[in-house]
């Protein structure tokens, strides 16, 4: 069967009544010029159900019609890995495209490896493997169509799932082959095809969930809806360093559609924590009742007592603290090359700078939540979760129910971003499930999901730099500190670059939740370093492009110290492509462009960014980006990845905090925490791949962190002031 | 709580509900059209856009009672296979990452182009200016409504 086909009669059907009803259904014209796009050109496939499946694997099932499902084993966060990585077993099984259903697979310890979407690894892990299983199964139905046409194995050839003896003109589909492959013993590694012979990988495919997202189809989370559940929400202390005291419920639970007010701690005695339960509340008062917005008149109606746990923090506090930490102690020396003290002693020029950005918040748009039915020996979850293993491991401990009986499925999530790798609130829906003995939902509200963060932890670096008479770089000192852990990444450029070079890392300690937040470390320090250098090549009178790939050139022909966690060669690449690209000319001062380069999740990217003032606010005209991720699976969506990323850089480089006062965070909805808008972001992205063969890298990161300093160099360019505290646009007094 | 006549995506249905219950959570909870989000609760996002009498709206912040007699518009009453204009530029652009907000950006986006079906780039980013999108899709926002705006 062909979908294309089917989709192609249900076309013909809607002009043909568009045109006999003497109108135009949905407004628009059919008759269209050559120079419009078609219309109606997008329909929802419409697979042909097969009478049988035949299972090949835990990935992959064929249908007796030749229909084949594969399934998709990571999170599906926004990345789309759900259209990547079955595009990867499709090519490698050598099927038609358009044939392919996905599914998300749950957690399966057994069948999949590495079930978590963070780190921007899913694909540059998953590769290998998926490649093996799709050419392993491919190997598998050759071997039965060989038996079945007792023809050796070496006369037939695959295309489209089709298996073809040309000598005889013969050929078998896989869905008349399926039953007797799985017979077949699959081999411990089979050879993949080689990269020039994709005809799936390297083209732009439409993510598979797009036609069920622009119809509203219940995909998330907070979509589930299940027979007898009951609606939950929670309430945590007000501010860090803070727990329940004591708990007046009388009323709440008086209200209408109210079932029951209940605490509930995912910490109890004899726990077994997880790598993802970061938690600064772990006791909580849990609302259940019918309805969603039941639950919410009643939670505004307990009274509930707090107690002082911990000290409480402030913001001016924070900012404070770090910078006197850097200025008046000595770090922990993360990397020493050369003598540095010596070197700055010599230098003709220094020139010394700091840098700092406050907590920020995830903000998925998809708040937290989760559904969990919890019976004597059972638990069945789903919902959002970056890492389902591990929510697994924390809830067999906490209910008390052996792994086996614990199952979990990944909705689609409305974003990650870092937030859903600690799945707290997985472990508060299951909780709640078995006090209650019903199936539950638990949903977040905005005010409670960003006041109650796995925040991006605070940061301040200060950069120093020692420039001889020829403006060269001879040292280069970076003193990193957080609140909590420094953002230094010791052997990242420039180290291997500079003769005399030191890392000094500095610890700040606190009660605030923190964690991974879109690419950690790097969405902070990428912007201070990249426009310290922009700093220092104007002081040594250089092209700031220039001045980079002079580094690149020393850290590849002669570099300093063993360990420098980069290849120049590649990272000097991303910065020539965008410099050609962006017709970069080191002339065009002043014209509000600026160049940011940076290396993390394995993938290296350069960005030129043209920004125009309207007084002290910067409009985004054009970013051009070059990105060296290796191959690049599905083009379309790769970019959609590298713009979006640009976009959230942007946003939270010029607007977005969160603050503290006694401990209590200042923002708690958009109306305190701005995020960029779409008036405010870039007019024009611009992103170039670089095409050569190697095995893919990160990409749902990489294009952020150096954003920020592509945009505070091109407003230093266009009206000669620097920021280097993020965010831009707010009154740094705000911050302390 | 109270029995209320709504008519939603051309069909006449009554819910009995608190009157000040929010459009949103009628739809969602008492009326399974979960495509409408929640975002912040509180007109802030987007994601809960729908038409009343054709008017985008944020059906988070209006009480069910002043919709009796209106005409409720949500995604999924849009068209029933993807066929609206502007749900097919979404497609043809693949402006989704994670999908969230995108109910809400196609709601806002055919009102705009209902009233105004041939808007200037000012005009789209003024219009959509009240849809946040955490992913950043906006520049593809922008060229899909552009589309949209052809074939409309
Ligand atoms: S949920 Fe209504 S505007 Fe955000
Ligand atoms: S696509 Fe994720 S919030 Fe818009």
């Amino acid at each position: 069967m062909n979908a294309n086909h089917t989709n192609k009669q249900r076309r013909q059907f809607l002009k043909v009544s568009a045109a006999a009803g003497g109108g135009l259904i949905f407004g628009f014209n059919f008759m269209a010029c050559e120079s419009k796009p078609a219309l109606a050109e997008f329909l929802p496939p419409e697979h042909q159900m097969p009478e049988v499946w035949k299972e090949m694997n835990g990935f992959v099932k064929i249908g007796d019609n030749g229909v084949v499902t594969i399934m998709s084993p990571n999170p599906e966060i926004g990345q789309n890995v759900k259209t990547a990585m079955p595009m990867i077993v499709a090519e490698e099984l050598d099927v038609d495209w358009d044939n392919v259903i996905v599914e998300q697979a749950p957690l399966d310890t057994e069948k999949y490896q590495r079930q978590i979407a963070g780190g921007s690894q899913s694909i540059r892990f998953g590769w290998n493997g998926l490649r093996q299983t799709g050419a392993k199964i491919r190997h598998v139905l050759i071997a039965a169509a060989a038996k079945q046409l007792d023809v050796p194995v070496e006369e037939l050839s695959t295309d489209k799932g089709i298996i073809s003896h040309a000598a005889s003109g013969r050929s078998l589909g896989y869905g008349e082959v399926a039953a007797d492959a799985v017979t077949i013993e699959i081999p411990e590694e089979v050879p993949v095809k080689d990269p020039k012979d994709f005809t799936i990988i390297g083209q732009s495919k439409k993510n598979v969930d797009g036609f069920d997202i622009v119809q509203g189809k219940p995909l998330f989370g907070l979509d589930v809806k299940k027979e007898g559940m009951l609606i939950a929400m929670i309430t945590h202390p007000p501010a860090f360093g803070m727990k329940i005291k004591s708990l007046d419920d009388s009323k709440a639970k008086g209200m209408p559609g109210i079932k029951d007010v209940i605490r509930i701690n995912v910490e109890p005695e004899g726990w077994n924590p997880q790598w993802s339960d970061v938690n600064s509340y772990p006791e909580v008062v849990a609302i259940v009742g019918n309805t969603t917005w039941e639950v919410m008149q009643a939670k505004k109606e307990l009274n509930i007592q707090w107690e002082t746990e911990t000290p409480a923090e402030n913001t001016t506090d924070h900012f404070t603290t770090l910078a006197e930490l850097i200025k008046t102690s000595k770090g922990e020396v993360a990397r020493h090359d050369g003598d540095v003290d010596k070197a700055f002693a010599d230098a003709e020029t220094i020139v010394e700078k700091t840098y700092s950005a406050p907590f920020l918040a995830h903000n998925t748009m998809e708040p937290m939540n989760f559904f969990a039915n919890v019976t004597a020996d059972k638990a069945e979850l789903l919902g959002p979760i970056q890492t389902p293993m591990f929510l697994e491991g924390t809830l067999e401990g906490v209910l008390g129910i052996p792994k086996e009986n614990i199952s979990i499925m990944m909705t689609r999530m409305g974003g990650g971003f870092g937030r859903r790798l600690y799945g707290h609130f997985g472990t508060e829906a299951a909780l709640i499930s078995q006090k209650m003995n019903a199936p539950v939902k638990l949903i977040y509200t905005r005010e409670d999901d960003m006041t109650q963060g796995t925040y991006r932890p605070a940061y301040m670096v200060t950069y120093k730099a020692g420039l001889d008479t020829e403006g060269n770089l001879t040292a280069f000192e970076i003193k990193g500190a957080g609140i909590p852990g420094s953002p230094v990444f010791a052997n990242r450029y420039p180290a291997g670059a500079v003769e005399n070079y030191r890392v000094e890392n500095y610890n700040v300690p606190t009660n605030i939740s923190t964690g991974a937040w879109r690419a950690p470390r790097s969405n902070f320090i990428a912007t201070a370093e990249q426009s310290f250098l922009d700093e220092i090549a104007e002081a040594a009178g250089k092209d700031p492009i220039d001045f980079r790939l002079e580094l690149f050139e020393k850290a590849k022909t002669n570099p300093v110290g063993e360990e420098n966690d980069y290849d120049a060669e590649r990272y000097a690449g991303v910065l020539k492509l965008v410099k050609e690209k962006a017709g970069w000319s080191p002339t065009g001062k002043g014209s509000g462009r600026g160049v940011s380069a940076y290396y993390c999740h394995n993938s290296y990217v350069a960005q030129v960014l043209d920004v125009e003032m309207d007084g002290d606010t910067p409009k985004v005209k054009k970013v051009h980006c070059a990105v060296d991720c290796g191959i690049v699976v599905n083009p379309g969506s790769a970019k959609n990845q590298i713009e979006g990323g640009i976009v959230d850089g942007i946003g939270h480089a010029l607007y977005s905090a969160i603050t503290f006062k006694n401990g209590v965070p200042q923002q708690s909805n958009f109306d305190s925490y701005k995020l960029i808008r779409h008036a405010e972001s870039p007019d024009e992205i611009d992103v170039y791949f670089v095409d050569n063969g190697k095995d893919p890298t990160g990409l749902g990161e990489p294009s952020l962190p150096p954003i920020g300093a592509a945009l505070a160099n091109a407003v230093y360019d266009a009206s000669g002031k620097r920021h280097y505290h993020q965010p831009f646009t707010v009154n740094q007094e705000l911050l302390g | 709580m109270a029995k209320l006549s709504l008519s939603v995506n051309g069909n006449s249905v009554t819910v009995d509900v608190d009157p000040s219950t929010p459009i949103l959570w009628v739809l969602r909870d008492h009326l399974e059209l979960v495509g409408t989000k929640y975002g912040c609760g509180i007109a802030q996002c987007g994601a809960c856009t729908i038409h009343l009498n054709g008017n985008a709206v944020r059906s988070c912040s209006v009480p069910v009672s002043s919709a009796e007699g209106k005409e409720i518009t949500t995604i999924e009453g849009l068209s029933d296979d993807a066929s609206h204009p502007v749900q097919q530029a979404w497609i043809a652009h693949d402006v989704p990452q994670c999908g969230y907000c995108q109910a809400g950006q196609i709601m806002t986006a055919s009102a705009l182009l209902k009233d105004n079906p041939s808007p200037s780039d000012s005009e789209i980013s003024q219009a959509m200016n009240g849809n946040i999108c955490r992913c950043g899709t906006y520049t593809r926002i922008h060229a899909a409504v552009k589309t949209a705006a052809k074939n409309s």
